[in-house]
């Protein structure tokens, strides 16, 4: 049989245009972040220390001190941040140029899967229930540039990604806006955590992120150790705050003013 | 994806997009030189993956909507999640030379969960008002549904 021509000899124009329609995608999501001055995404390699909360109230925090900010809760499966924001569910005002976002405590500007999505259930994606693991993640994935590329958070300072623990969002975020976003990372003082945390800053760094800086949560009692210190040192980083268990809005205003 | 007809050593080229409605797609490819057609048939599965990318094979019909895909995949919307307005021109009903709706299409179009039925009612607006159709009947919606690709809705 004669040598078949590859994938990429073939050069006539695709009536399908996929790679089009990909470019489509992500000139909307350029587009619509052009008027944000900077986005910051909030992660951590582990659950449970915090990072929700922290990114709630420093989105507060900036926003008292005359900032326009926004948030987009990436934890499409948890989300939590419109809670915390003190956000009642009304109906988010769309039209054929986006939606809009709620506006949260001290006009922090919010987008969230728990907007909708049914109270108490789980997202859940029409399709074939069998392998759905292979189609799940680019599924998750379309949804997060929907709701960056399509919600119109209008001119912003600061928009705030909430990550759930893990890198997979991360990793969909640089894919999506074509660049890495700067990161501020989130532990608890214990060693689980430095560990886990560790290796998110190592991918942030790998895929070019600018590490802002560590927030060590949940400090004072309870939780032994030196995470923060440890990660700042091995990653020449500041830390930029501290957070007790029981923070003052001077905490969090400081938080913001060192960001 | 793209197909060679390896007779000729041309590339092949798409023809035309069909969504038999279990989610399967079909698609077929044509042979520029010979004339030879071959169909491209996916399972359930791989048609959700492509879905997944927002993407159409055979190229978009219709412009994107805001949060499609959230809207047309996401099994779990609330009824209550979005308040439609600010219509584009045209979209009340009869004004500005847009569609009106008979009764039995707007009936069609409140069984939609109301999550996507604002994009859907955009979509066969557009569909409408683009091929000069005065009136949106049930079965308007039947071909539209059907040219457009628009399983499901």
């Amino acid at each position: 049989m004669a040598s078949i021509r590859t994938y990429h000899e073939l050069t006539n124009a695709d009536r399908s245009g996929l790679p089009e329609q990909i470019g489509a995608q992500r000139k909307r999501v350029a587009e619509r972040l052009a008027g944000v001055g900077r986005v910051i995404a909030v992660m951590s390699g582990k659950g449970g220390v915090g990072k929700s909360y922290v990114t709630a109230h420093l989105a507060r925090a900036l926003a008292r001190s005359k900032r326009s900010v926004g948030v987009l809760d990436a934890d499409l499966n948890g989300p939590t941040i419109p809670r915390l924001l003190g956000i009642d569910h009304a109906p988010l005002p769309m039209s054929q140029s986006g939606i809009e976002p709620a506006t949260g405590a001290d006009g922090v500007r919010c987008i969230s899967m728990a907007m909708l999505i049914e109270d108490g259930a789980p997202l859940a994606f029409k399709g074939p229930t069998a392998e759905s693991f292979v189609w799940r993640g680019a599924m998750e994935a379309a949804a997060l540039r929907e709701l960056l590329g399509d919600v119109i958070w209008g001119p912003l300072d600061t928009l705030l990604l909430d990550l759930p623990p893990g890198m997979q969002r991360y990793i969909e975020l640089c894919d999506i806006l074509g660049a890495p976003p700067a990161v501020l990372t989130v532990t608890i003082p214990t060693a689980e955590s430095r560990d886990a945390v560790r290796r998110a800053m190592r991918a942030a760094v790998d895929r070019g992120s600018a590490l802002l800086g560590v927030v060590e949560n949940m400090t004072g009692q309870g939780f032994e150790g030196t995470a923060g210190d440890d990660l700042a040192r091995e990653f020449a980083v500041p830390i930029l705050a501290r957070i007790p268990w029981h923070p003052t809005p001077d905490t969090w205003s400081e938080l913001g003013a060192r960001l | 994806m793209k197909f060679l007809c390896v007779d000729c050593d041309k590339q092949m080229a798409f023809e035309e997009r069909q969504l038999p409605g279990d989610g399967t797609l079909a698609a077929t490819f044509k042979c520029p030189k010979c004339g030879r057609v071959v169909a491209m048939l996916t399972n359930p599965m791989e048609t959700q993956l492509v879905s997944s990318l927002g993407v159409e094979i055979g190229g978009r019909t219709v412009p994107a909507q805001p949060l499609e895909t959230v809207r047309k995949m996401v099994a779990t919307g609330r009824e209550d999640a979005f308040e439609e307005g600010g219509e584009p021109r045209g979209h009340a009903a009869g004004t500005n030379g847009a569609p009106t709706w008979s009764a039995d299409a707007q009936e069609r179009l409140s069984r939609v969960p109301n999550f996507v039925r604002g994009m859907v009612k955009r979509i066969y607006a557009d569909y409408a008002k683009e091929r000069g159709i005065a009136e949106i009947t049930p079965a308007v919606m039947d071909t539209a549904r059907a040219e457009l690709g628009l399983e499901g809705m």
